[in-house]
């Protein structure tokens, strides 16, 4: 083991025995040695929020044709540091009536819940916090805190634009979770396992997002969804109710706000590589011929993660600067009416194939044409559905009156 | 002490103080919060009696769907979220005696028993605990009939809902 095989462990181990020569007993040492994991970790994603700020700023100003920050640094880079000591030097407000525990840790909470997902990030073969067999429904538990933390910032500021903002917020966070739970199951089937580490191994001849292209897609809307991100950002319509359930945060808190939900969208973007694209491997079994054994490195698969993981982010954002907000009531029969259903009718399908197809050759073959013949099903189920609204709505439609030309 | 035990005794603080504060508060949200805490504290528990499917369900199901339920209910029928009224009466010395036996019968039966004093042994290796749920939970031998009845039963409570629901309309 050395440290550019195996840095983590190379480290914890070095570590360790530094510990034990101070005369520290065995059990303490794990314990120390843990905890300065934990933070490690933690604070690599909050190093990746901070720089999140930066490439968000960035995207976003393209995507409205401007600039972007281009003052601080080379292309605005240091404009994050900026940004973080205007928070922390803007006065810190509480206002008259709220609730000031539950006020002061809903932020806290807010974020927790996003470090919470790293604990079980796969960031490569042998960088990981841990690998628990109930990875996928670790992701959706750790979201119920984030559902949490809305509505407890929402009912403590005592503001009826922060409470309307988590009403809606929760409506979508719980609507949501039904396809989202739904489409994890697709990886979970194929890969046969819950752990994330052992579905992104599962993938390294074959990207699941060939085997089940519907999942991808189910995936990344309820994941949008959950992240209340345009076209389903209702929960901050600023035209309609100001900012939302975080209308009364200043400063840091609102900065806690605003980094957990970069660093959220970003962990999607990197889950969606986890479970789809082949996550920090998938290399099409290229690893394996001893000319590409470097690909197995931990150092290149750290980079290859993050690279497709902000490849994931970045589609996030051009969903998110490029489409108007949708109603709540059209968000919702999205969900119950169309989503919902077709995650059951995918996740059915794909049990099935997946158990008959699976010893034949024609396996891969298989299940993307199931995909695409469910798709195809789809639309023209959608087609004439609208078809039959229009013509209602046409019927009904006030007759256009004819003005007389001289 | 082990780590393991430390863990344990924090986590039974928490459980233990956060019911009591359920039930003592004014305040209707807080003691919806503070079931919140009291219920991580029980899948925390779950968590180092390594039982991880376990522990996460009762996050989702119990953290992530009821208690925000409790929430929203409190939030939306209640006016005023506090509660004026006194809050015990005069028989709470029996009450609190009655518990007070309770607890300490529990405690002296448990007391007898071998496993009272033993640590959590370790789960074999190669065992996927949630392999072997699941694989029970379907199985013939195990508890696949219960688990269709219970399924049954939550997919009449689904319809019931759906049908009270639906006729108050008219």
């Amino acid at each position: 083991m050395t440290f550019w095989n195996d840095p983590i462990n190379f480290i914890a181990g070095w570590l360790r025995s530094v510990f034990m020569g101070w005369g520290l007993a065995a059990g303490p040492t794990n314990v120390i040695t843990s905890l300065i994991g934990i933070i490690v970790m933690i604070l690599f994603a909050m190093l990746i929020a901070i720089a999140l700020v930066w490439v968000e700023r960035k995207v976003v100003a393209r995507f409205q044709d401007r600039l972007g920050p281009n003052r601080i640094g080379p292309f605005g880079i240091f404009q994050p540091f900026a940004d973080i000591v205007k928070l922390i030097i803007k006065e810190d407000i509480t206002p008259d009536g709220a609730d000031k525990a539950v006020f002061n840790m809903a932020p806290v909470i807010s974020l927790a819940s996003v470090i919470l997902i790293w604990a079980i990030v796969p960031l490569a073969s042998n960088i990981y916090g841990v690998d628990i067999n109930v990875g996928v429904l670790y992701l959706v538990a750790v979201g119920s805190f984030g559902t949490l933390s809305v509505i407890m910032a929402g009912w403590a500021s005592n503001n009826k634009y922060a409470l309307i903002g988590a009403f809606r917020m929760v409506a979508t966070m719980i609507s949501y979770e039904i396809p989202m739970v739904v489409a994890l199951m697709i990886p979970t089937i194929i890969a046969g396992t819950m752990s994330v580490k052992g579905i992104t191994e599962a993938q390294s001849d074959l990207w699941f997002v060939i085997l089940s292209p519907l999942g991808l897609l189910l995936f990344m809307i309820s994941a949008i969804a959950e992240l209340g991100r345009s076209p389903f950002d209702l929960n901050e319509a600023e035209s309609e109710i100001v900012a939302g359930f975080h209308i009364e945060y200043t400063g840091m808190k609102f900065g806690l706000f605003y980094a957990g939900e970069l660093l959220h969208a970003f962990t999607f973007g990197g889950f969606m590589a986890v479970f789809f694209f082949g996550g920090y491997g998938g290399f099409f079994g290229l690893e394996k011929l001893t000319a590409f054994a470097w690909l197995s490195n931990p150092f290149i698969e750290l980079v290859v993660f993050l690279v497709k993981a902000l490849i994931g982010y970045w589609i996030i954002m051009w969903v998110k600067y490029s489409m108007p907000r949708i109603r709540i009531d059209h968000m919702l029969t999205f969900n119950w009416k169309f989503l919902t259903p077709l995650a059951f009718v995918l996740l059915m399908m794909t049990a099935l194939f997946d158990n008959l197809l699976a010893p034949t050759q024609f396996y891969v073959l298989g299940m993307f044409l199931s995909n695409v013949v469910l798709a195809w099903i789809v639309i023209e189920i959608l087609r004439k559905y609208s078809k039959r609204e229009r013509l209602e709505h046409e019927k009904n439609a006030e007759p256009v009156i004819q003005v007389a030309h001289h | 002490m082990t780590p393991d035990q430390i863990i344990f005794l924090f986590c039974a603080a928490l459980i233990v103080s956060s019911a009591l504060m359920v039930v003592t508060t004014r305040n209707l949200v807080h003691a919806a919060l503070w079931l919140v805490a009291a219920l991580f504290g029980v899948a925390i528990l779950y968590g180092l009696l390594q039982a991880s499917f376990l522990a996460l369900v009762q996050v989702v199901v119990y953290i992530g769907a009821i208690a925000i339920l409790f929430i929203f209910a409190v939030m939306l029928t209640r006016r005023e979220m506090r509660d004026k009224g006194p809050q015990i009466n005069q028989n709470w010395v029996i009450s609190a005696l009655l518990a007070l036996l309770t607890f300490a019968g529990l405690a002296y039966i448990l007391s007898s028993w071998d496993g009272f004093s033993r640590t959590a042994k370790a789960l074999p290796a190669g065992v996927d605990p949630l392999m072997v749920l699941g694989k029970a939970l379907v199985s013939p031998d195990a508890f696949v009939l219960p688990f269709e009845v219970a399924s049954i039963l939550l997919l009449a409570a689904l319809v019931g809902a759906v049908y009270i629901a639906t006729s108050s309309k008219e």
